[in-house]
């Protein structure tokens, strides 16, 4: 997993409500055995036409937003399924944060998973950094991770709430199976533990 | 933590293996269902890291999303070459794992959450993962269930834990009775439309009062089964009497002493008396009606004897959806919901392809036909579902009224395999979305009960069931 400290990038604002993991990476696109590859498809019944043509006014093929790193977006991203396909096709695209007034619970874990920062704020900020994203490609949004701050094009701040530990893991890039093998003793004290307690499992 | 507990406090300080002094906690994961689409990813990690199962025999694997439902599949010819791909990883997967595991061709085959309750690997009490966000559906046995990706699927996997932080508690009571024509799918769909799809988020939601008890465990689970759809975590029910006549004698359930000693347990697992809830929802049962869904978001709900909404009634980003999911859906507002024809009907799903789903969708088709034109299909949620609705003369009556007759799988909930919406084709569907492309692109889904799905198969628009019954 690559290391996330500081980004400054264009954002793209999304500010469509219940954007789901469907629409994220359509189902026909789940087919794969592998992680990769899968940017081409981001967004792909909202991005093509059915015979693949580009729709024009879909936010990532204006030319602005092309090249975009963040995403503004509107409340409750990344609900429905849980398929990891889209955070995977998020970061295979260039996405690396998002930002948005609350996510589903299993999509904002599957982004710390693969490197990209998922932030919550509170609707007025995210109003302020959605009209900051529609001025296109000249304005740059700054994501701090180790200040925990969202700086707009004109230098306007926000601070930002983010777990500890998770901090920690997207800072160093961390495999978190890695860092829970070193507690394995435990582990197996726990089960040593259910063999007398619950047995049936 | 001393003090009264809620039953999702209970079952979660019984897997606690560690906590970190910043509150990041290691749960103890008893049982990890798998299917083909969200695990390949996560057996190639254990294998380039060199890393085992930890616990083969708590890790169970059935394909369903990708299997075509029409007879002759077991011949991977009928399977596009991804799908076929998908499957035989799967296959492989699990040989070279050593997981327990129902291939295509196993008559216990079928969607993982039928699957997993019905062969007794689900038990009150237990913590129950899977690559798979309808795993809350587990939740109705007082299991804490929930969907995880990939990579917390290869954690599992690799350490038979999950890093996690405990959820807030939400309490969803539904008081009194269910009035005729009302079943557990029209509870757990108003309560989302009272929620709304983010109101979980954070939580994990424990469902109690009269109306709950009074559900068999088949609508039991279909009411946890939608929790995600309402952005919780899980969706609990503590387990009683009911539970325990479930599970007793199945295949994985335990026996004898254990069983005993299993009951003793089972039955500490409820919300103490003043325990706390950070967030509490009550709807009376008396007051829920037969619902649909008009628009792309499971909380579109609305009774079946009203009038699809205008943008306007929206408040915030909720009226831009609103007029995207008319549009989408091919909608004018002030349309009666009774007036919406339909193109084809689907029953089955994790959320409804149980046994009593099909009992309640047979009752309404009992010697009456579809609608000339209409498209339906029933696809049991397990080949044992199928056969004990072929015992029972179920599928005689689906056939007769019209109905195609399939083998088990996810088949048009998600659309991966062959059985998929054409654009603008309109569908009564007893799963548990209706995003827009999520049964076919350019499809249109409206969510309902199995007997309302039936009843509209007969009628040709969505009928409101309470007129057949």
């Amino acid at each position: 997993m690559d290391k996330f400290t500081t980004l400054t990038g264009i954002a793209a604002p999304m500010p469509l409500v219940n954007i789901d993991t469907d629409m994220i990476i359509p189902k026909q696109f789940l087919k794969t055995i592998k992680r990769s590859g899968l940017g081409k498809n981001l967004f792909d019944e909202m991005r093509f036409t059915p015979d693949g043509a580009e729709i024009a006014d879909f936010v990532l093929n204006q030319p602005a937003y092309r090249n975009a790193q963040i995403i503004v977006a509107g409340d409750n991203f990344g609900c429905g399924s849980s398929r990891e396909h889209a955070p995977w096709a998020l970061l295979d695209f260039g996405i690396r944060c998002v930002i948005s007034t609350s996510f589903a619970d299993i999509f904002f874990n599957n982004c710390f998973k693969n490197g990209i920062l998922p932030i919550v704020l509170p609707q007025a900020a995210v109003d302020v950094l959605m009209e900051d994203a529609r001025k296109g490609a000249n304005a740059r949004m700054t994501v701090d991770l180790e200040a925990q701050t969202v700086t707009t094009s004109d230098g306007q701040s926000f601070a930002f709430e983010v777990d500890p530990f998770r901090k920690h893991c997207l800072q160093n890039g961390l495999d978190d199976i890695g860092l829970t093998l070193e507690k394995v003793t435990a582990i197996d004290r726990f089960e040593n533990s259910m063999d007398q307690s619950r047995p049936w499992v | 933590m001393s003090g009264p507990k809620t039953l999702y406090d209970k079952i979660w300080d019984a897997h606690l293996v560690d906590e970190a002094a910043d509150g990041t906690c290691l749960l103890y994961i008893d049982r990890h269902l798998v299917h083909e689409v969200t695990s390949p990813q996560a057996f190639e990690g254990l294998r380039m890291t060199g890393r085992k199962v930890r616990a083969p025999g708590k890790t169970i694997a059935v394909p369903d999303h990708n299997v075509p439902t029409t007879q002759g599949r077991e011949n991977p010819a009928q399977m596009p070459e991804e799908s076929r791909i998908q499957v035989a990883a799967l296959d492989k997967n699990a040989k070279d794992f050593g997981i327990h595991y129902y291939p295509v061709t196993d008559i216990r085959q079928g969607i993982v959450h039928i699957v997993g309750p019905e062969q007794g690997w689900t038990l009150p009490g237990m913590t129950v993962v899977c690559g798979d966000s309808h795993t809350a559906t587990h939740g109705a046995f007082g299991a804490l269930a929930h969907g995880i990706g990939t990579s917390e699927v290869e954690h599992v996997l690799a350490t038979q834990t999950l890093i996690q932080k405990k959820s807030k508690n939400m309490k969803v009571e539904i008081t009194g009775k269910l009035r005729p024509g009302v079943t557990a799918k029209d509870i757990t769909l108003s309560v989302i439309g009272a929620t709304g799809t983010a109101g979980g988020t954070g939580y994990v939601i424990e469902y109690c009062g009269e109306a709950i008890r009074d559900l068999s465990m088949e609508g039991r689970m279909t009411v946890c089964n939608m929790a995600i759809e309402g952005g919780a975590r899980a969706g609990l029910i503590a387990p009683d009497e009911k539970t325990f006549e479930y599970v007793k004698g199945r295949p994985h359930a335990p026996k004898g002493a254990q069983w005993e000693a299993a009951l003793a347990w089972w039955k500490t697992l409820y919300t103490d008396e003043g325990a706390h809830f950070d967030k509490v929802v009550t709807l009376k049962g008396e007051d829920i009606a037969p619902v649909v869904t008009w628009g792309t978001s499971p909380e579109d709900v609305l009774p079946i004897t009203g009038v699809v909404p205008a943008p306007e009634n929206f408040e915030g980003g909720k009226v831009e959806a609103a007029r995207r999911s008319l549009e989408y859906m091919d909608l004018t507002p002030g349309q009666k919901l009774e007036d919406i024809q339909i193109d084809t009907v689907f029953i089955g799903s994790c959320t409804n392809g149980r046994i009593e789903d099909l009992r309640a969708a047979a009752a309404i088709l009992k010697g009456k036909k579809i609608k000339d034109g209409m498209r339906a299909m029933v696809v049991p949620g397990s080949g044992l579902v199928r056969a004990q609705a072929e015992e029972e003369g179920l599928a005689q009556i689906f056939i007769d009224a019209g109905f195609e007759w399939r083998l088990a799988g996810c088949s048009m909930c998600l659309a991966m395999n062959p059985d998929q919406l054409s654009p603008g084709e309109r569908c009564a569907a007893t799963s548990n979305r209706n995003f827009e492309g999520r049964q076919g692109r350019g499809g249109r889904t409206h969510l309902m009960s199995p007997a309302m799905a039936a009843a509209a198969a007969v009628t040709g628009h969505l009928t409101d069931v309470r007129t057949m019954i």
